[in-house]
């Protein structure tokens, strides 16, 4: 039944993709001021005729319904997001591929470093509860969990940009630097990028380790885990065989969740630390209505949200042989 | 030096302690000594700073092929004894008191470590399968190979191998191994929870309420099964259940335990033919008889104590139709006539089986 799964977690983020595209196009023909005017911002005494022009051209003359909607969907599936209103000449595409790759490093790395030592703190306290480790490492994953990242980040660059000047306070590279080889910029982006990643990690690591705790704890008095015990087997063994793959089942579907909300955690992190990423481009296209970018921005992110979630299905069937019915 | 060296291999060979199967047993083992001698057990749990005497003071013996029933109602001991015997209790429970002797060896002393040598090799437990005793994320044939690798030592493919074997022996097709818990029946999870027990061939096997949560036809094959695997491998059987009719049907010997204590144990036929301690008559009045005329259950009235704070007495005192007044203040010493032994004041020591004083007639237990 394996295949029946995989068919039917495609074809339900097939059909979510479908729907976000279709949410965006109707979201942005509601929105306020007219494509035409925002074309030919700064083109002094503009007449009817320029306007007409400019709408025959883009094709706004004709109705939103069907003609203009299935354009764009005829374009979005050719990967055409249209030009920038603002950056002129380039297209949607080329503005988002420059700036994804901030994005995906600093959360990928981000979500991975937060994964791999929440998951790990979270089972080794809930493992050892009540112990000392237990004590402390609770209470900092309370603390981080409630603190909002954009805090976290002034406080971090008020500490170690600021007052100690250990890290840069803005950016990705330092402006107008030369670099005399490619690992002195290497360096240099990598200083920039240690707060933000920061900031990050340790903003989701404290909810990764006390929902993983507390799946462990509920796991450890599972009778499959009295089983395991009464088998005389090692600790070691209980817990990484019996306990952990068990556990790991409701941190899954927490960090597939979760991605829809690093989106809005993106934007300020990015902000805090003006990361040249998709999440400042979001802000800046918003504040200029540059909308054909908003519009990619919303559909590269809804489309990575339901990747995410689909893999997180995908990895959720791997661990549980009973979801894969 | 040589003479010596060989002398001491020797010895050590020969000195190889083998219990009446021909099974190797532990090193420090003596085959002369009885499978299993319980003394005056006390398991205690810490809750919220008080104590609760979930076992205090039980002590028995099951000797190697025997069946030994355990019953009573629910919270009166029976699960905590038996997870006692190979010491897997939870972290607030300790064994404060007694001796839990394995051919002599005392497994109260033995380190976290050194029990593991004992648990499932020498004692095994069968848990309740149908419900959540297996785990959801492994294919059964994995599970039951588990203990075979990692205690036992056996190549990957032998322990398949042999866990193929188990499943068959318990009447589940090889060809279902590579089934998840999930797909299978309750009885066949149970089957499957059996073939895992016997996976490291122990002497003494411990079912804790093996037959609960099944159908009645189910739970006669699993009786079954458990009867026939006692006769053909000759194993030792602890069965812990409140239904005196499983005990009835598989066991040589039944123990009573009320409130943490043993209320009487003796030869199944005897306990049942004349039960001695009011507490017995009880449970065995509270059984519907399926020959007799049908009738309202004799029930017995009350719930048992609070063992944070037990009665200083017998602690049946409190819910006894035949309670006199040193059974609220002096605990009932055990004594055994005819092979059963009893805990209760109505057969002081010498008695010989026969009541002191003629109770009053039984007091009706309850509205009818």
């Amino acid at each position: 039944m394996r295949g029946g799964y995989l068919t039917r977690r495609l074809a339900s983020a097939f059909i979510t993709i479908a729907l976000i595209t279709i949410v965006n196009f109707v979201l942005f023909r509601a929105m306020p001021g007219s494509p035409e005017r925002v074309i030919l911002r700064g083109t002094p005494n503009v007449t009817q005729a320029q306007l007409q022009a400019a709408r025959v051209r883009w094709g706004l003359d004709k109705p939103v319904f069907p003609d203009q909607f299935v354009a764009y969907l005829g374009s979005t599936v050719r990967g055409d997001l249209g030009y920038s209103f603002i950056a002129r000449g380039r297209t949607v595409t080329d503005v988002l591929a420059q700036r994804i790759w901030p994005t995906v490093i600093l959360f990928g790395l981000g979500e991975l470093v937060a994964i791999l030592l929440g998951l790990a703190l979270g089972a080794y306290t809930g493992w050892r509860r009540g112990g000392p480790i237990d004590h402390v490492g609770n209470s900092v994953s309370l603390i981080l969990y409630s603190t909002p990242y954009f805090l976290l980040g002034m406080a971090f660059l008020l500490i170690f940009a600021t007052t100690l000047r250990w890290f840069p306070t803005f950016g990705m590279l330092t402006a107008g630097m030369q670099y005399p080889d490619p690992w002195a910029r290497f360096l240099d982006f990598i200083a920039h990028l240690a707060l933000p990643l920061a900031t990050v990690s340790l903003g989701l690591v404290g909810q990764y380790a006390i929902v993983m705790r507390s799946s462990i704890v509920e796991t450890l008095s599972e009778d499959y885990v009295t089983t395991a015990r009464a088998m005389g087997l090692r600790e070691g063994r209980i817990l990484g065989r019996h306990a952990l793959p068990n556990a790991l089942l409701p941190t899954v579907s927490l960090i597939a969740i979760n991605l829809g909300y690093v989106v809005a955690g993106a934007i300020t992190v990015e902000v805090v630390f003006n990361w040249p990423g998709l999440g400042t481009l979001a802000v800046e296209a918003l504040t200029a209505r540059d909308y054909p970018v908003l519009q990619g921005v919303f559909l590269l992110l809804g489309v990575s949200v339901v990747l995410a979630n689909l893999a997180a299905d995908l990895i959720y069937g791997a661990l549980d042989p009973r979801v894969r019915t | 030096m040589t003479t010596a060296r060989s002398m001491s291999a020797a010895r050590s060979a020969a000195t190889v302690p083998v219990d009446s199967r021909g099974r190797t047993l532990p090193r420090q083992a003596d085959p002369g000594q009885p499978l299993l001698v319980v003394e005056n057990l006390r398991t205690y749990f810490s809750l919220d700073g008080d104590t609760v005497r979930a076992v205090d003071g039980v002590s028995f013996t099951l000797n190697q092929g025997e069946a030994l029933g355990i019953a009573g109602e629910s919270g009166c001991g029976k699960t905590t004894t038996a997870l006692s015997l190979v010491r897997l209790l939870p972290s607030n429970a300790k064994i404060v008191e007694g001796a839990i002797r394995y051919f002599g060896i005392d497994l109260v002393q033995k380190s976290d470590t050194a029990i593991r040598r004992y648990r499932w090799r020498e004692i095994s437990i069968v848990f309740q399968g149908a419900m959540n005793a297996l785990n959801p994320v492994h294919r059964l044939r994995d599970q039951i190979a588990e203990p075979l690798r990692e205690r036992l030592n056996l190549k990957a493919g032998a322990a398949r191998t042999k866990a193929g074997e188990l499943l068959e022996l318990v009447g589940i097709p090889k060809k279902r191994g590579g089934a998840y818990p999930h797909e299978l029946s309750g009885g066949m999870r149970q089957r499957a929870m059996i073939a895992m027990a016997l996976a490291c061939d122990p002497a003494i096997v411990i079912g804790d309420e093996p037959t609960t949560a099944l159908d009645v036809m189910v739970q006669a094959q699993i009786l079954e099964l458990l009867e026939r695997l006692r006769r053909d491998l000759g194993l030792s059987l602890v069965l812990i259940t409140h239904d005196l009719s499983v005990i009835a049907e598989t066991c040589d010997r039944i123990l009573v335990m009320y409130a943490g204590r043993v209320a009487e144990e003796g030869l199944v036929g005897e306990v049942f033919r004349a039960p001695r301690h009011p507490y017995t008559q009880k449970l065995l009045a509270a059984f519907p008889n399926i020959q007799a005329d049908r009738r309202t259950l004799d029930v017995i009235s009350g719930s048992p104590p609070d063992l944070r704070h037990p009665p200083p007495g017998c602690r049946f005192a409190p819910r006894c139709p035949f309670a006199m007044e040193v059974c609220t203040e002096v605990v009932p010493p055990e004594v055994t006539f005819d092979g059963v032994r009893v805990a209760c004041h109505l057969y002081p020591p010498g008695s010989d089986g026969v009541p002191v004083t003629v109770p009053p007639a039984p007091i009706e237990a309850g509205p009818r």
